[in-house]
């Protein structure tokens, strides 16, 4: 079992680097993130989301979703830490 | 928490030091329109503050928030974030667009209020997760 754990672990390895030879090196300034997206945030930003700091605008509006799964994350790790750490403690929830 | 951690010292000076504490933790979310800031960092800095006034006077807390009520506001953080973008979804926009909730007629001006109205979900998730973890890992059994 460990083998063949081992070797799909290897299979995995090899095709993300196989994938990531294709991706876009991050000083080009040809890639599509550095010619659609990140224009668009800058000149557009503060005018569409009222927010001056960039950062927000990208983190709580354009990328909305990204930050509500964020917070279900650590949610999900607390109410975790509950379930295993609490058991001792015979309370009803 | 099982062992008080502080003398009287160490009480004084959190008595003095915790509202700031606080304080600056509300001024990070509603200023993290304009500067470094936003829900994560201010639930952070005020579950920090709870925490250690837990530390310090252990058994004998006089000021704090129980495991029972952080775990509540943690839910009641996350249920705010996802509640926003179902309203969201009521009056007509996709979910979690903000533009169109129903809070004025500029549009970027009703989504910076749609962002403040996630960030404190955030604030209050982050903080509740938090303080329910070092209350688990520092409790004894009742």
């Amino acid at each position: 079992m460990k083998k063949v754990t081992f070797f799909f672990l290897m299979l995995m390895a090899v095709l993300f680097i196989f994938v990531s030879l294709d991706l876009a090196p991050t000083d080009d300034v040809n890639s599509p993130a550095a010619t659609h997206v990140s224009p668009r945030y800058i000149e557009e930003a503060h005018e569409e989301t009222g927010a001056a700091n960039m950062v927000t605008a990208v983190l709580a509006d354009y990328r909305g979703y990204d930050t509500l799964g964020e917070t279900t994350v650590i949610f999900t790790a607390g109410i975790a830490c509950l379930l295993i750490l609490d058991v001792r403690q015979k309370q009803k929830w | 928490m099982q062992k008080r951690f502080g003398s009287s010292i160490l009480d004084t000076a959190i008595r003095l030091l915790v509202p700031f504490y606080l304080l600056y933790a509300v001024y990070v979310l509603v200023h993290g329109h304009y500067s470094p800031g936003g829900g994560f960092q201010a639930g952070v800095v005020l579950a920090a503050s709870i925490i250690l006034v837990n530390m310090v006077q252990g058994e004998e807390i006089t000021w704090g928030i129980k495991k029972q009520t952080a775990v509540i506001l943690a839910s009641l953080g996350t249920f705010i974030y996802a509640g926003i973008g179902f309203i969201a979804l009521f009056f007509g926009g996709d979910f979690l667009n903000y533009g169109v909730l129903p809070l004025g007629d500029i549009e970027p001006e009703v989504r910076a209020l749609g962002t403040l109205g996630i960030e404190t979900g955030v604030t209050l998730g982050v903080m509740g997760t938090f303080i329910v973890i070092f209350n688990l890992l520092t409790g004894r059994e009742e």
